[in-house]
């Protein structure tokens, strides 16, 4: 049974680092594959540190894997990248800028790979 | 060993040109003033390359300029997107190539601070060079943003610990506000932190702009966030001697996009009353900045220009890259310097991955694993000289500091324009001077 | 210099030629040109041109205009409905662009050029930012051009003038126009620019500026000095403090007489003759007190700044008038401040017709065109795109040539206009000499070009050609031939061959003493590297240089 959380994506150093040694590195791919989330959230959802999640938003979904993060709880955040973008819908508000950040999203673990 | 100094970063927008740079055989091996983004940029400069390949089979660069002229001058509807990683030069040929066949042509600020420039063709911007942060703010508010990761070095050389001309104490002259839904590494760099709620920020800057003009707000909180902490905040600003907004994707991704800005502007100009009170978006990635400069002077629009009727169309929402890409309307694509498949909604990705694409980039990425044609690149600001524009305008030379056995963008286009030219002569046909009189 | 390549030959035959550099007033003569020069005979074949019953000019010379500079540019971005009005569609081997008050570079290129005029002086880059004006320039095509380093708030140099190191000033001064290749020095609200970083403005010559205790009266005499010991082709270009407010005349008048004795170029003198009590309602020309202070003083030059009706964008360096202007109209507002060297302001506006001030401001450029005596040191401009876009100038010489137009014209503006102004009384009619004068002969003296402006051997073959007809807006903004350096680029007014022009900068000796203090100075308080700051020679799509005179010119020598 899911969540409802908010999904902030955005930069972070780690991406911005590894993002030169080409999007199929392995450092590249396990930063933009995480999901930082509350403490207590990951308590509430029975997930330790590393496990698989399942995000599903209006437009698509994706499996990341959750590791603690300095979140407020309700708060969510991954790193821009291919792992997210399914999760961001076609619908710009005739403004040119899809909604990247504050995504509502259902959250909960993921059995499986 | 080579060592280069003054040269210039293309990661970010902060665009430091105090870079040294030590080369032997042909490889860099040390960085020195640079971020671990910049120095990362650097030392990895030989990993991830791209190799020239057609269909996926490996193609001579010659073969893979042909087929890309080839594409682009049957096109119909094609799109030229990309163009934050690379110098002002290759920028040029681009919009060149775009007004040759009637493309759209849209770089990576539409999908980044798009809105900031929206809003600010709706109510202007005050606003100022870096320097003048570094030389006399003494209040900076970091507003949906997080420059300790994105910016690394603009801290240290703008907005927080410089000793400037009338802020000789550096940090000491200067109180840091950090506004944002979550505690980021930016946050350490603050004297305070107010969270508030996602989608608020319109709100937020409504309320403190009537603050600020002396209304009576009959509220006990917005964005989460109590009143008195927001007149705490209308107090420090107005008191202020030189005092900065700065915003990030916070304010352009979220709910109300360009108007969120609007509000914050705003906010700024409306503090006019009372003292000097700036904004300036943290711009970005790479010389994204540069694209939007080029293609303003060239064509009157900073994006999402369209120019398939023979004069320049701008209309965001029609001709901005997410939303030409997820209606499916382009036939045929041009991406260069910029991950256009890793960076877009996935139904625009769907979409540019089921047409003819052309890809030129100096390293692997999203992009070129499903481009139709690939053309490495000589990496800009490393391996091809240029211009580059920092976020504030301020446009900084580009060093070649390495050789590539690719050539540069600028020099690609160029031989496609070559190449589109020699296939479509109608749209080149030679003027002649009129002769004498009456003929 | 980089030359064109070798060109043909035109023999252009029966033309009425105004030359008044050279005392041709109309009379029928035959101008040839080979190799990008004006020549006795051509050497070669040449084609003939017949231009019987046209008139001949040299190319048209502007001296103060905003079309390419980070402001400039910011003016584009913020303002996309304006280019909405105009397209300019693509053309085989001509560039597509937008029009109206900030036209795109192609289209500024273009729309010069199927004017006449061959030669653009954009009147205002800030020193960190002229490396972009530079790129801006490469691509506007045709027309030859150079650019005015803001110097008038430069911290640096204030710092020297405090300390009163004027050979130090003299160096940082030549260092910049070396480095950026630069034409001239231009002053832009002296003091207030940086009066304005906490808030404020000036109010008169001699305002203490906040922390560096030095007054707009010392700067103007600093630069002006600095300007005729480096031998600068131009003189120094000043928009003077108070520009735009009711009752800045006396400002304009003391800006003169600080400099009596020295060459001095007013811009847009317009904004600056103004009466009145600082109110809006008191509001009255005094163009015939600066006129008559331009009459009796050889060693002042001005542009006009004459309004035109309809929509402008206002883009200055005077931050402080821009916020005025924001305030007073409500329109979106656009400032940048700019680290250590000056300031920006932009405001879109329209001039209405039925506007009294508008109309007064309008009558005020014309009473200051007419009550100038001397047509070599008053020059035709609007300050474009303050007072109005470039394209319209042909519309400013039929005012100026066509009084019973002139009077429909006040008839249609507000009618206090009439008993406000002199303008009902001033009859006098320009003279086609006297407009081959304010638009081509005299500004190209005041800028010290001496290839330029006239049609004598040796010059630059640039020359427009122009039907003779009655109504001259018709005339002028229709030219039946416009050469550049020998090739015909404009037919029956449109283009028909593009090139890229040259750059031209003052040739200033690479003067390299100051070096490490200017890079200390820079690690100190600026935010680039004093060895990116330079821009060299190749980053010009062309080039030429101009000679530098010996220092300490005396004032009034043509140069």
């Amino acid at each position: 049974m899911g969540r409802t959380f908010i999904l902030i994506t955005g930069r972070s150093t780690p991406q911005g680092r590894t993002i030169h040694l080409g999007k199929d590195a392995k450092e590249y791919v396990d930063v933009v594959s995480a999901l930082e989330m509350n403490e207590a959230d990951m308590a509430g959802l029975g997930l330790g540190d590393g496990d698989a999640v399942r995000l599903a938003s209006r437009h698509g979904h994706a499996v990341l894997r959750c590791k603690k993060g300095n979140l407020p709880p309700g708060l969510v955040f991954a790193a821009y990248g291919a792992f997210v973008n399914a999760l961001i819908g076609p619908d710009t508000q005739g403004t040119g800028m899809p909604d990247s950040k504050g995504i509502e999203i259902e959250v909960e673990k993921h059995a499986g790979h | 060993m080579q060592v280069t100094k003054g040269v210039t970063c293309p990661f970010c927008g902060v665009t430091c040109d105090d870079l040294e740079i030590h080369v032997e055989d042909g490889q860099i091996r040390e960085v020195k003033n640079a971020c671990v983004l910049g120095r990362d940029t650097f030392l990895h400069h030989l990993k991830g390359l791209a190799t020239p390949r057609i269909d996926g089979k490996p193609a001579s660069v010659d073969a893979c300029i042909d087929a890309a002229a080839d594409i682009l001058a049957r096109a119909r509807y094609p799109l030229i997107y990309g163009l934050d990683s690379t110098e002002l030069h290759a920028q040029r040929k681009a919009i060149e190539l775009a007004d040759l066949i009637g493309a759209n042509i849209d770089h990576t600020s539409s999908i980044c601070h798009a809105p900031s420039l929206q809003a600010v063709q709706t109510v202007g911007l005050p606003t100022c060079t870096m320097g003048e942060v570094k030389n006399r703010a003494d209040l900076v508010i970091f507003w949906g943003c997080n420059p300790a990761e994105a910016h690394p070095r603009h801290a240290t050389r703008f907005s927080v610990t410089p000793k400037g001309m009338f802020t000789p104490q550096g940090r000491k002259d200067r109180t840091i506000i950090h506004v944002d839904v979550r505690k980021t590494p930016s946050t350490r760099m603050a004297d305070a932190f107010i969270q508030i709620k996602p989608h608020s920020d319109y709100e937020i800057f409504s309320v403190l702009t009537a603050l600020v003009k002396g209304h009576d707000l009959d509220l006990s909180e917005v964005g989460g966030v109590p009143m008195e902490e927001w007149r705490r905040l209308v107090s420090l600003m107005k008191d202020a001697d030189y005092g900065i907004l700065h915003w990030g994707m916070g304010l352009t991704m979220t709910r109300g996009k360009y108007l969120n800005i609007v509000a914050a502007l705003r906010l700024c100009q409306e503090l006019h009353r009372f003292t000097k009170f700036q904004g300036a978006p943290l711009r970005g990635h790479g010389n994204v900045v540069g694209m939007a400069q080029v293609l303003t002077w060239q064509t009157g629009f900073p994006f999402a220009v369209n120019l398939s009727r023979g004069y320049p169309r701008f209309n965001p929402g029609e001709f901005s890259v997410a939303d030409l890409l997820a209606r499916g309307e382009v036939d045929a694509a041009l991406v260069i310097g910029a991950d256009a498949v890793g960076n877009v909604p996935k139904q625009a990705a769907e979409h540019i991955k089921s047409i003819p694409l052309i890809c030129v980039d100096p390293k692997e990425s999203e992009t070129t694993r499903v481009a139709k044609i690939v053309i490495p690149a000589a990496q800009a600001a490393v391996a091809a000289a240029g211009v580059a524009y920092r976020m504030d305008h301020i446009p900084l030379p580009m060093k070649k500091v390495v050789d590539s056995p690719y050539p540069s963008d600028r020099e690609i286009l160029d031989r496609i324009i070559a190449g589109v030219s020699a296939r479509r002569p109608e749209l080149v046909r030679r003027m002649r001077p009129a002769a004498s009189a009456g003929a | 210099m980089t030359q064109a390549p070798r060109t043909q030959a035109f023999r252009i035959r029966g033309g009425r030629v105004y030359d008044p550099a050279n005392g041709i007033d109309g009379s029928v003569k035959e101008i040839c040109v080979e190799d990008g020069r004006v020549v006795r005979e051509c050497r070669g074949a040449a084609e003939v041109i017949d231009a019987t019953g046209l008139v001949v000019m040299p190319g048209g010379i502007d001296i103060h205009t905003h079309v390419a500079s980070p402001a400039v540019n910011a003016a584009r971005a913020l303002r996309p409905e304006d280019h909405r009005a105009n397209c300019c569609p693509r053309r085989p081997g001509l560039r597509s662009g937008v029009g109206n008050t900030i036209p795109s570079t192609f289209n500024t290129g273009y729309l010069y050029a199927r004017l006449g005029y061959t030669t653009i002086m954009e009147a205002a880059t800030p020193p960190i930012g002229t490396r972009h004006t530079h790129e801006e320039l490469n691509d506007i095509p045709i027309v030859d051009k150079g650019c005015y380093l803001l110097m008038g708030n430069n911290e640096f140099l204030m710092r020297y003038i405090k300390a009163g190191e004027m050979d130090k000033l003299k160096q940082y001064v030549g260092w910049l126009v070396t480095s950026l290749k630069a034409y001239g020095l231009k002053l832009v609200n002296p003091g207030g620019v940086e009066q304005w970083k906490h808030g404020k403005d000036v109010e008169g010559l001699d305002d203490r500026i906040d922390h560096f205790d030095v007054t707009p009266r010392q700067i103007i005499q600093a630069l002006a000095w600095a300007n005729e010991e480096l031998g600068l082709p131009h003189s120094i270009h000043i928009h003077a403090n108070r520009l735009g407010i009711p009752g800045n005349c006396g400002v304009t008048l003391e800006t003169l007489r600080a400099l009596e004795g020295r060459r001095v170029h007013l811009a847009h003198v317009q904004f600056h003759s103004y009466g009145g009590d600082g109110g809006w309602s008191g509001f009255t020309s005094r163009a015939k007190d600066l006129a008559d202070y331009v009459n009796a003083h050889p060693n002042v030059t001005v542009d006009v700044g004459q309004v035109v009706f309809g929509d402008a964008t206002t883009i200055t360096a005077d931050g402080p008038w821009q916020y005025r202007l924001h305030k007073l109209t409500k329109n979106k507002w656009y400032n940048s401040d700019v680290e250590i060297e000056t300031g920006s302001g932009i405001v879109p506006y329209v001039y209405r017709e039925k506007n009294f001030v508008n109309a007064l401001q309008w009558a005020i450029g014309l009473e200051t065109f007419l009550l100038i005596d001397d047509p070599w040191r008053v020059y035709l401009s609007t300050d474009h795109p303050n007072a109005g876009p470039f394209v319209f100038y042909p519309w400013v010489i039929k005012l100026l040539m066509d009084a019973p137009f002139r009077a429909e014209m006040l008839k249609r503006v507000h009618p206090r206009v009439a008993s406000r102004s002199l303008l009902p009384g001033l009859t006098r009619e320009y003279t086609l000499n006297e407009i081959a004068i304010v638009t081509r002969a005299g500004p190209a003296r005041a800028l010290g070009l001496r290839n330029k402006g006239h049609l004598g051997v040796g010059a630059d073959a640039d020359v427009a050609i122009y039907p003779d007809a009655r109504d001259r807006e018709e005339m002028f903004e229709r030219p039946v031939y416009v050469f550049k350096d020998g090739r015909i680029v404009v037919r029956d007014g449109e283009v028909v061959e593009t090139c890229p022009g040259r750059t031209l900068y003052a040739d200033v000796p690479a003067d390299d003493r100051l070096i490490k203090e200017i890079g200390d100075l820079f690690q100190a308080y600026y935010t680039v590297e004093v060895e990116n700051f330079p821009i060299p020679l190749e980053d010009l799509a062309g080039h030429e240089a101009i000679p530098v005179g010996r220092p300490g010119a005396r004032a009034g020598e043509s140069r």
